[in-house]
């Protein structure tokens, strides 16, 4: 029996399970590519030039098809120059893009939410290039050593070029890429003695970067000023050693009374590595009033707020103010089925960058040994609770209780998954909602207050050694 | 290839998991080392910069002004072995010991027995060549700090969800 649903669009998740037409193909060359980045293209066996050979013909009916076959060719002698590496990176995010345009069609159908139709502009006038250069030779080493390749001397070399990167706004997308990337390969030193190897993982985020060293790539102007109601949804984490970002994912309803739309607003900062837990929210929250909206359950008032066309407010602290109480589960209920989803900019067509709020209830939850899934109408849908960050209320236990539940639809290793950003549940007899991002703008819960006092000791102390030691 | 091959976002490091830094505000596995920073017990303006190789277990402790420290002569002094506790509760015991390439049978199981593993093989004292180069890192660690938020997205970040599983 499928759940009636007030807001009046029903989840299909039979949609999501349901295989995609063409999808194994295009990731069978994006594999057989990725695994002769395992071995490196110093000097590549007939197996290696296979995978770059058939990563090539992949993309043989597109414009990238003449530069590919060449780069793939030279590739195989072992004579690939940077703007060779930088073609097959291309020619690997295109197929990967093509992945994401069908996956985000089932999303859609199931959803039953649709575009907005604007797409996504050129990016403004590139950057100047030196350091991209510096990233470029850096990536292209990599990639002719291999993962089984990598020693610590190879990895060190990025520490200057991310050094000097982190501080210029232009370059922070590559270089927060390039920081969590560079880590994981120094703390898998030497790559010889690796008994497995992230090989899609580490394929991505080169290939990313690669295409970031190429001025302009990372730009997403601002295409508007937005006014009207913005309903907090929930809070989405993401970290690495030294960078943590919050999204909150919301419902944007313009003053003008025009058509609602899904929207995120986020802050990110580089953090030093021992800032772990709630001292993520403690950097965080002075950057970005909705922070404080979330854990306080309130709505925003924008006014003349820039956003860009895939749908990113680039949050001003001067263009929001406090609004009334919005209850998420309130908007999840009503408004979301209907808010209409932007396009996504070209690098940015990639599966895991999905993230599509919904609404979940009337399901049933089973949890063995491979995690927790919710059955809906008799189909399967894994929840990915590792994702749940552990500085708030939210816990595994309590979203394997619940009786509803908001999250993200998202997509990796094959099949969809439900990360949950809030779920309701009994609480002592009494309807609760508990949500992962609780603590984003501050708390007074007994566990939460606990785990915030650590953190500002910890900051304190790191912030009292800066300040003697740095300056002199 | 495996689920894990094939994620986009499979967990390749645990994260640090949080501690007091009062003692030690800097830690990390790097260089084929265990190497960080060790707060003077007596003079809050001094900092020793310690160390321990992996494989041989050759130690090394001195300050940030390049003075040798006075206990790390015959073996690992106080601050190495607080750097060697600290690293456990941060990275967690059984990841520095494999850094460290210390036999498992050897240290068996509790975060203390580390360091009394090592001293136990009689390492040998190394040089402090790297300390200035550890320092160096240590001052990049906390220059992150300083650098500036911004509310511009960073798609990238999808690559690197939280995770629950600790070190």
């Amino acid at each position: 029996m499928v759940p009636a649903h007030q807001g009046g669009g029903v989840m299909r998740v039979d949609l999501l399970t349901e295989s995609v037409a063409g999808l194994d193909e295009a990731l069978a060359a994006v594999d057989a590519f990725d695994r002769a980045l395992v071995v490196g293209l110093l000097r590549p066996h007939a197996v290696q030039a296979a995978g770059l050979t058939e990563l090539a013909d992949a993309v043989a009916g597109t414009p990238l098809a003449g530069r590919v076959a060449e780069a793939a060719e030279k590739a195989a002698a072992g004579a690939a120059s940077e703007d060779h590496f930088v073609a097959l990176a291309a020619a690997r995010t295109a197929l990967v893009g093509s992945v994401h345009d069908a996956l985000m069609e089932r999303v859609e159908a199931a959803t039953g939410r649709s575009h907005a139709g604007e797409s996504v502009p050129e990016p403004p006038e590139p950057h100047p290039a030196n350091l991209l250069v510096a990233a470029r030779s850096w990536l292209a080493d990599l990639a002719r050593c291999g993962w089984q390749g990598i020693d610590h001397e190879v990895v060190s070399g990025s520490a200057a070029v991310v050094s000097a990167m982190l501080p210029d706004p232009d370059l922070r997308r590559l270089a927060t890429l390039l920081d969590g990337f560079a880590a994981e390969l120094a703390a898998s030193c030497p790559g010889s003695a690796l008994e497995r190897v992230p090989v899609r993982r580490w394929a991505d985020l080169w290939s990313r970067a690669m295409v970031l060293t190429v001025p302009g790539a990372a730009g997403v102007p601002v295409t508007g000023m937005v006014s009207g109601r913005l309903l907090p949804l929930g809070v989405d984490v993401q970290e690495h050693a030294t960078a943590v970002q919050a999204q909150v994912h919301a419902v944007f309803e313009p003053a003008d009374g025009g058509a609602s739309r899904l929207v995120r607003g986020c802050v990110s900062v580089p953090k030093p590595d021992t800032i772990v837990g709630a001292g993520l929210w403690q950097l965080l929250r002075p950057h970005m009033s909705l922070l404080a909206a979330v854990s306080e359950g309130r709505s925003m008032d924008l006014s003349d707020m820039p956003v860009t066309a895939e749908g990113d407010l680039v949050w001003s602290d001067a263009r929001a103010r406090a609004g009334a109480p919005a209850d998420a589960f309130a908007t999840a209920r009503v408004a979301l089925s209907t808010a209409s989803v932007s396009a996504t900019a070209p690098l940015d067509r990639h599966p895991a960058r999905i993230a599509a709020p919904v609404f979940l209830e009337g399901y049933s939850s089973q949890q063995d040994d491979d995690g927790l899934t919710f059955t809906v109408a008799d189909h399967r849908l894994a929840v990915d609770t590792d994702r749940i960050p552990t500085a708030g209320p939210l816990t595994p236990e309590a979203v394997a209780v619940s009786r509803a539940c908001i999250g993200l639809l998202r997509w990796d290793a094959g099949e969809f998954t439900l990360q949950p950003l809030a779920v309701e549940t009994t609480v002592r007899k009494k309807l609760t909602a508990i949500h992962a991002g609780a603590w984003a703008g501050g708390t007074t819960d007994k566990a939460g207050a606990r785990a915030e006092k650590a953190a500002t000791d910890a900051g304190t102390m790191l912030r009292e050694r800066a300040g003697r030691l740095l300056r002199k | 290839m495996s689920d894990w091959e094939r994620s986009s976002t499979a967990r390749v490091v645990p994260p640090a998991r949080p501690r007091k830094l009062a003692k030690v505000p800097f830690v990390e596995l790097a260089d084929g080392r265990v190497q960080g920073v060790v707060s003077s017990g007596s003079d809050i303006e001094r900092v020793y910069v310690s160390s321990v190789a992996a494989g041989t277990f050759a130690f090394a402790c001195s300050t940030n002004n390049n003075r040798p420290c006075g206990g790390a002569r015959g073996s690992f002094c106080r601050h190495i072995r607080t750097l060697i506790d600290e690293a456990a509760l941060q990275y967690g015991p059984e990841r520095v010991a494999r850094y460290l390439r210390l036999d498992t049978d050897v240290w068996g199981t509790t975060e203390d027995a580390l360091a009394v593993a090592m001293i136990a093989t009689g390492p040998p004292r190394g040089d402090n060549a790297a300390a200035a180069s550890v320092f160096s890192r240590f001052l990049r660690h906390l220059a992150y700090l300083e650098l500036a938020p911004t509310t511009a997205p960073v798609p990238e970040m999808q690559w690197f969800p939280p995770t629950r599983a600790v070190a």
